[in-house]
């Protein structure tokens, strides 16, 4: 791995993971606790569009892309909030032909075709030095952002009934976060790719909310495991020359079900033994 | 007289053209507990709603202490349904109390200690201040609605809204938990949604029963006929209640 880092393009691929993984860990954390990792896939999905857009009129890759996923993301959330029933359905309905439109631009233009496969696993080795302080930007406005509305999103994720009688505008802060969510996954998606994306938003903050006891911790905790498996896949990737997105993922994979073996030979007793309760996380910390 | 905590006047609310409630009266003043009863359907939850301010009526009036109910829903502590909150969620049942001091016109952290404090201290009255950094959905049933019971109390509140809240509670739990409210209610107003008929009859002072319309008994009679028109049952179901309460002799109830 240290050899490896003599290389710029490993430096940057380390950089972009790490920078990913918080992203990821602090959006994720607050799409896992409000049931919106569905909603998230349409987005980043749907916002496949957006780059048929920018190439077919010309446009700045980011208007069109994070112009298109804005869309998307706030047609899909208004009827998440109007029409809970039918929200999994329309977004799916979304999400397909987001990704058929803009393969369909795609066709149109000429002389220029984009790989498929790239969108989809990134190129988290060819990242530039712009891309990494776009993500950056992104990464601190949205933390700041975060902070500053903490105990809002707290209560508008754990009760948003409540949190409206306390006078929290629970549709301005959903339709907030949507937004958010839709421009942080745009960002993120075109460095490390669509699939690392949905990986690092859902896998770490599922680990991670079984030990946490805020939501604060949960943030934390899903960034220090994003980062831990992006070191670990690209270390992987670079070993035995594989895929250095579907590495990533298959080490958060492999996370992922250590944790729920844990979780299941502990299971029996944690229902009579709070104190098993809490070696589990002592262990798992 | 002094201002009633709720007063409810000709209210009537219906959801896609469908009557919930029509010409809902009732006024809660500060000494009340009253339990609300019903079938599912009859509009219990869509009356806590027009009290809270979450929904509007279609007709009448609602005033939460001389305001309208989006402005006077700050007076009103509600406790909601346990089954309703995600139990796997990561947050402490400190951190649940304190979201009762959540206000958005504040920002930053001011008062937060003296809040916390606060919080530890009605929580060490409901003796739940034992439980105060575990994870909520470490707690029984009955704790969890003692830390929802906090975070109503931090607010406080007029009248507390409880919305079926010994869903999850044993029988044993039940009767503390009715004898916890009786305690509250010694300072704030009680208006708590229940299905037990038996546990009410005990505690309760008087009793709404809402099916579309509003009946209220100022005393907590449990009357026969009271009993068929809030839950008719049909030849598939079996009577549910073998009946105590006050001024009815033991009896159970006939097939219909």
């Amino acid at each position: 791995m240290i050899d490896a880092l003599q290389l710029e393009f490993m430096r940057n691929a380390l950089v972009a993971g790490l920078l990913a993984s918080v992203i990821c860990g602090i959006m994720g954390t607050l799409v896992v606790v409000n049931r919106i990792v569905f909603l998230s896939g349409g987005i980043a999905h749907a916002a496949y569009g957006g780059i048929g857009l920018a190439f077919y009129f010309g446009w700045p890759y980011l208007v069109g892309t994070i112009g298109f996923s804005l869309v998307a993301a706030i047609v899909m959330a208004a009827v998440s909030m109007k029409a809970k029933h039918r929200a999994d359905t329309i977004i799916g309905v979304i999400w397909a032909l987001g990704m058929a439109f803009g393969i369909i631009l795609l066709d149109l233009t000429p002389g220029y075709n984009v790989d498929l496969m790239s969108y989809l696993f990134g190129s988290i080795l060819t990242v530039s030095k712009m891309d990494l302080l776009a993500m950056l930007a992104v990464g601190v406005l949205m933390t700041i952002l975060v902070a500053a509305y903490y105990k809002e999103l707290l209560a508008l994720s754990y009760d948003e009934e409540f949190a409206r009688i306390r006078g929290v505008p629970v549709k301005g802060l959903y339709f907030t976060l949507i937004g958010m969510l839709a421009v942080t996954i745009v960002m993120v998606i075109q460095v490390v790719g669509l699939i690392l994306v949905i990986a690092l938003l859902t896998i770490p903050p599922f680990i991670a909310e079984k030990h946490a006891k805020s939501l604060m911790q949960m943030m934390v905790g899903s960034s220090l495991l994003g980062a831990i498996f992006t070191i670990v896949g690209l270390w992987l990737s670079y070993t035995y020359n594989l895929t250095s997105g579907a590495s990533i993922i298959m080490v958060s994979g492999i996370g992922f079900l250590i944790s729920a073996l844990i979780e299941q030979i502990h299971l029996p007793q944690k229902a009579d033994n709070q104190t098993a309760a809490e070696t589990i996380k002592t262990a798992a910390r | 007289m002094d201002t009633p905590i709720v007063e409810i006047s000709d209210v009537a609310f219906a959801y896609n053209g469908e009557t919930v409630l029509r010409d809902v009266n009732l006024e809660i003043r500060q000494e009340d507990f009253i339990a609300m009863i019903g079938p599912n359907g009859g509009g219990k939850s869509t009356l806590l709603k027009l009290m809270l301010g979450l929904l509007k009526p279609d007709k009448g009036v609602i005033r939460v202490l001389g305001r309208s109910a989006q402005k006077g829903s700050s007076y009103i502590g509600y406790v909601p349904q346990d089954v309703h909150l995600n139990r796997s969620f990561p947050i402490t049942a400190m951190d649940v109390v304190l979201m009762g001091k959540l206000d958005p016109r504040k920002r930053g952290v001011r008062g937060s200690v003296s809040y916390r404090q606060e919080a530890l201290t009605v929580l060490e009255r409901l003796a739940m201040a034992a439980h105060a950094g575990k994870r909520i959905g470490e707690l029984s049933g009955g704790q969890r609605q003692r830390v929802f019971i906090a975070r109503a109390l931090v607010t406080q509140p007029k009248l507390l809204l409880l919305d079926e809240p010994t869903a999850s509670i044993d029988t044993k739990g039940q009767a503390d938990f009715f004898k916890l409210l009786e305690e509250l209610n010694k300072d704030i107003a009680i208006l708590v949604v229940s299905h037990d008929l038996l546990v009410i009859s005990r505690y309760v002072k008087s009793v709404a029963c809402v099916n579309k319309g509003l009946h209220y008994h100022h005393q907590a009679e449990i009357t026969a006929d009271m009993l068929e028109t809030m839950y008719p049952c049909t030849d598939a179901e079996v009577c549910p209640v073998e009946l105590v309460a006050h001024g009815l002799p033991h009896r159970v109830l006939k097939d219909h």
